[in-house]
């Protein structure tokens, strides 16, 4: 497939063609490189890793040359809308910002279907994770990482019934990293816990072979606990036992990376409770990576709350260690998995770690003994602990989860009796576990457990050879399926959305293509129960289809409701019937100062004309405070209100001025057009015409007109010192002969 | 269970470790608890690890369950659903998928497991 283009959308109609024959580039986790010039912009930074080859800075960029500087940690973000043909599309925008880590979410029930799954049916809160929908991913990918330069790693979940199914998929098709836990399976998805663990030693294996990057799942304690700042030492029990698990099967320590969490968040003294938690984890787990994820325990539907506690959890990935920030987008509250919040976030992570550049250069952590930290810290290492050596007093893992040990909301050794107890002989594949005979034997690479190959004349070392290399070896012998169902499946969806391709026929998007679904916010002034009714009728009002209020926020009970309401619009807007304003384009700081102080300088003789008292347009337009022209070295020589037209014509002769800037407000019997005439014949009578350029400006001046009456330009509303300086600069150029 | 907070009673006997004695203890600790679970992997094995084997081997994963469950059925998951297929492709002379295939239908399983009784 062609390279991406900046300026045109990833087809994803030609992504599709020839899946069959893809094979994945590479295998394996890549992080970040650190920035061999760490000088970007007018700035020197500390922590920062390679720059991309094309992004999207952050909004405030445009002062710093367009810079974007990229943190140290890997970015991750959480993708899966069931329809994987338009996630590519969210994908490509979320590297763009700086995202290089890209999480596919499974969609619902997959962990208890057997086998793999086919095809590319659509999903529901997440995606089916199948080989075609993998191959098309990781293609996308591929050119989405050529196209921003820097790799990017794809990622899902290999848990449920079918882990060791999945992770032989993901290691033929190239996936760089996965959640592997079978704590999680146990807990969470009740699935039978001996089951859970056999299946994990092959799947860990599997991962092992190819070498992808583990993140573990005990963070979910923290999510599902009542009161969850109490499971502290649980989690690092948690975190201890996948990762000392895995590392037995095999894993590098630095490809086991831990989910950890800040456990609480505001109104909580959040930081005071989370970061003796943080540094107690990251020392017991020095050997491993940190992925820190965001609280989502207490988020709620408000996306500015959930941004704020997003931020200060980095501040404590940045205080301690963090290898990869996740972003859980701030919608989590709200259940809309739209395109905007994964680039919010990925946006928010990247501004906090810049914004915290270099910190640890400056501060450190209080390590006083005495202090609260350092006490904090060694409780909480003491009570995991005791945990710990409590599990192998009752007779190890299945016992203490058969117990109820585990995501008990109270902090251990307390308890609550609330915990999730699993018994032995229950769950989803119970009864499935066999015992290998002597003579059991499995002809595949990275198979975990005992294997006689050698019955045969095998090697242990490389059981394949006997079958001349499995799939592992060999990629010809993977099985590619395309479809299972001819009606659920990506073309007919793209059938239905092809119009929305074409580059001119346009819907509004959150989630899918074509979609329709536009967010409106509102302050309803009454109080929630009543704002709510309202702003539901106000989206039938205006003709949105099925509207929903997604987010209510109290301002004064009787006062206000701050209301965010989503719906569908049923219109398409064709950009061929539509006028669209060409862009103004201004020059750069550079360009100007190269013009206005190297070039030549410039004097303007400025006021505000006719009988007219305003000034306040005209000083916006001259002074620097303002970004006024004066910016750039042009001098303004201001004569202030109500000035006549002949004097600023003899002022412009005196100063040998090259430009007279009027300004104009009262526009009652088009005077201002009259006053532009007068100015331009004035200068011809007076024989300067040549010599300056006339520029007005005001409210009610629209620049067509304006033109019209024999000036240069005119600036009308909204109009900045840089469209004028721009302006200044290419009208000299043009007089020069160095411009069209 | 409910109790009470009995830190303070509890932590006596760990109260005067070092930071890295409680480091190791913890470490020593956590290994007493995953070995025995790192055994079960070794000795035993279940339906998603055989499917996954087979996906290895070149077979559609639209076959490997049906294999597994012939397995289960003919008392041969001890060997290996993976070693089921070995097994008739040597015994027939013919491919690990076509082997693969006919085991899916349903054919040669009598094949394997005459083999595996006589083999013991």
């Amino acid at each position: 497939m062609e390279p991406l283009k900046a300026n045109e959308k990833l087809d994803v109609v030609e992504l599709l063609k020839d899946l069959d024959k893809y094979e994945p580039r590479r295998r394996g986790w890549t992080w970040r490189k650190p920035a061999e010039n760490k000088h970007m912009g007018p700035f020197d930074y500390h922590d920062i890793s390679e720059p991309l080859k094309q992004d999207v800075p952050l909004p405030p960029a445009k002062y710093f040359e367009g810079i974007d500087p990229q943190p140290m940690p890997t970015i991750t973000t959480e993708i899966a809308s069931g329809r994987f043909e338009d996630d590519v599309r969210r994908m490509r925008m979320a590297a763009w910002h700086g995202a290089d880590h890209i999480m596919v979410i499974r969609h619902m029930g997959q962990s208890h279907i057997d086998g793999l799954m086919e095809g590319t049916p659509q999903g529901i809160g997440g995606i089916p994770v199948t080989r075609k929908q993998v191959r098309a991913q990781r293609k996308a990918l591929d050119l989405i990482e050529d196209e921003v330069g820097r790799p990017i790693n794809y990622h899902s979940y290999i848990s449920g019934v079918a882990g060791p199914d999945i992770a032989v998929m993901f290691a033929e098709e190239g996936i760089n990293g996965a959640h592997q836990d079978p704590q999680y399976n146990v807990l969470y998805r009740d699935v039978n816990m001996v089951r859970s663990f056999v299946d994990a030693c092959e799947s860990k294996k599997i991962m092992t072979w190819a070498d992808m990057l583990q993140i573990d799942g005990a963070h979910n304690a923290n999510a599902t606990a009542r009161e969850a700042w109490k499971v502290m030492p649980e989690l690092i029990v948690q975190h201890a036992i996948n990762s000392l698990f895995s590392e037995k099967v095999g894993e590098k320590p630095e490809n086991i990376s831990l989910s950890t969490v800040p456990p609480t968040a505001t109104p909580a003294p959040c930081m005071y409770m989370d970061l003796p938690y943080a540094v107690a984890l990251r020392e017991i787990c020095n050997r491993y990576k940190m992925r820190a994820q965001m609280n989502t325990k207490y988020i709620d539907s408000s996306a500015r709350e959930a941004t704020v506690t997003h931020v200060m959890n980095m501040f404590i990935s940045k205080l301690t260690r963090a290898d990869i920030q996740s972003t859980i987008t701030p919608d989590e509250g709200r259940n809309v998995p739209w395109h905007i919040y994964n680039i919010e976030a990925t946006d928010t992570a990247k501004q906090t770690l810049i914004g915290l550049d270099g910190l640890m250069e400056m501060v450190q952590l209080n390590n006083d003994p005495n202090g609260p930290l350092r006490k904090k810290v060694r409780e909480l290492k003491e009570r995991a602990t005791l945990f710990m050596e409590e599990i192998v007093e009752v007779g190890g893992y299945f016992k203490a989860v058969q117990e109820g040990f585990f995501v008990d909301s109270a902090m251990y050794p307390e308890r609550n009796g609330d915990g999730i107890a699993r018994k032995i002989e229950g769950g989803v594949g119970v009864g499935k576990i066999f015992e290998r005979d002597p003579d059991y034997m499995a002809p595949v690479t990275a198979h975990y457990g005992y294997n006689n190959v050698e019955q045969y004349g095998g090697d242990p070392k490389d059981p394949s050879a006997l079958i001349g290399g499995c799939t592992f070896e060999d990629r010809s012998k993977i099985v590619y399926i395309d479809e299972l169902d001819e009606t659920d499946c990506v073309d007919r969806r793209l059938e239905k959305t092809a119009k929305y391709r074409d580059g001119h026929t346009i819907k509004p998007e959150m989630e899918w293509c074509g979609d329709g679904t536009v967010m409106m916010t509102m302050c309803i002034p009454t109080n929630k129960r009543v704002a709510e009714a309202v702003a539901v009728e106000i989206g039938k009002k205006l003709g949105l289809v099925d509207p929903e209020v997604i987010s209510r926020e109290v301002l004064q009970e009787a006062e206000g409701t701050r209301i965010e309401m989503k719906g569908k619009v049923d219109f398409d807007i064709d950009i061929n019937t539509i006028d669209i304003p060409e862009e103004p384009h201004y020059m750069s700081d550079a360009e100007l100062y190269h013009e206005f102080e190297e070039v030549k300088h410039m004097k303007a003789i400025c006021g505000t004309v006719g009988e007219d008292e305003h000034s306040v347009g005209m000083r916006e337009i001259m002074n620097i405070k303002h970004g006024g022209i004066e910016k750039w070295g042009i001098e303004c020589i201001y004569l202030g209100t109500s000035v006549p037209l002949e004097k600023m014509v003899d002022a412009a002769i005196e100063e040998n001025a090259e430009a007279i800037l009027a300004s104009t407000i009262i526009s009652h019997d088009n005077i201002h057009y009259k006053n532009m005439k007068r100015l331009h014949e004035l200068c011809v009578e007076k024989g300067i015409r040549d010599k300056v350029i006339l520029c007005a400006g005001g409210t009610q001046v629209i620049p067509e007109e304006a033109v019209k009456t024999g000036i240069d330009m005119g600036f009308g509303r909204n109009s900045h010192g840089i469209d004028v300086a721009t302006f200044l600069a290419e009208e000299r150029q043009r007089r020069r002969g160095e411009r069209k | 269970m409910k109790r009470a907070d009995d830190f303070e009673e509890r932590r006596k006997h760990i109260a005067n470790l070092s930071d890295e004695e409680l480091y190791n203890r913890f470490w020593e600790l956590t290994a007493q608890v995953v070995d025995p679970l790192l055994e079960l992997g070794y000795k035993n094995t279940t339906p998603s690890v055989e499917r996954s084997v087979l996906l290895r081997m070149g077979i559609s994963s639209l076959d490997t369950q049906k294999i597994v469950n012939g397995c289960m059925d003919h008392g041969l998951m001890g060997k290996g659903a993976g070693h089921c297929v070995y097994k008739l492709s040597k015994i027939e002379n013919i491919s690990i998928p076509e082997a693969g295939t006919k085991l899916a239908n349903g054919e040669g399983w009598d094949t394997v497991a005459a083999a595996f009784k006589g083999g013991k």
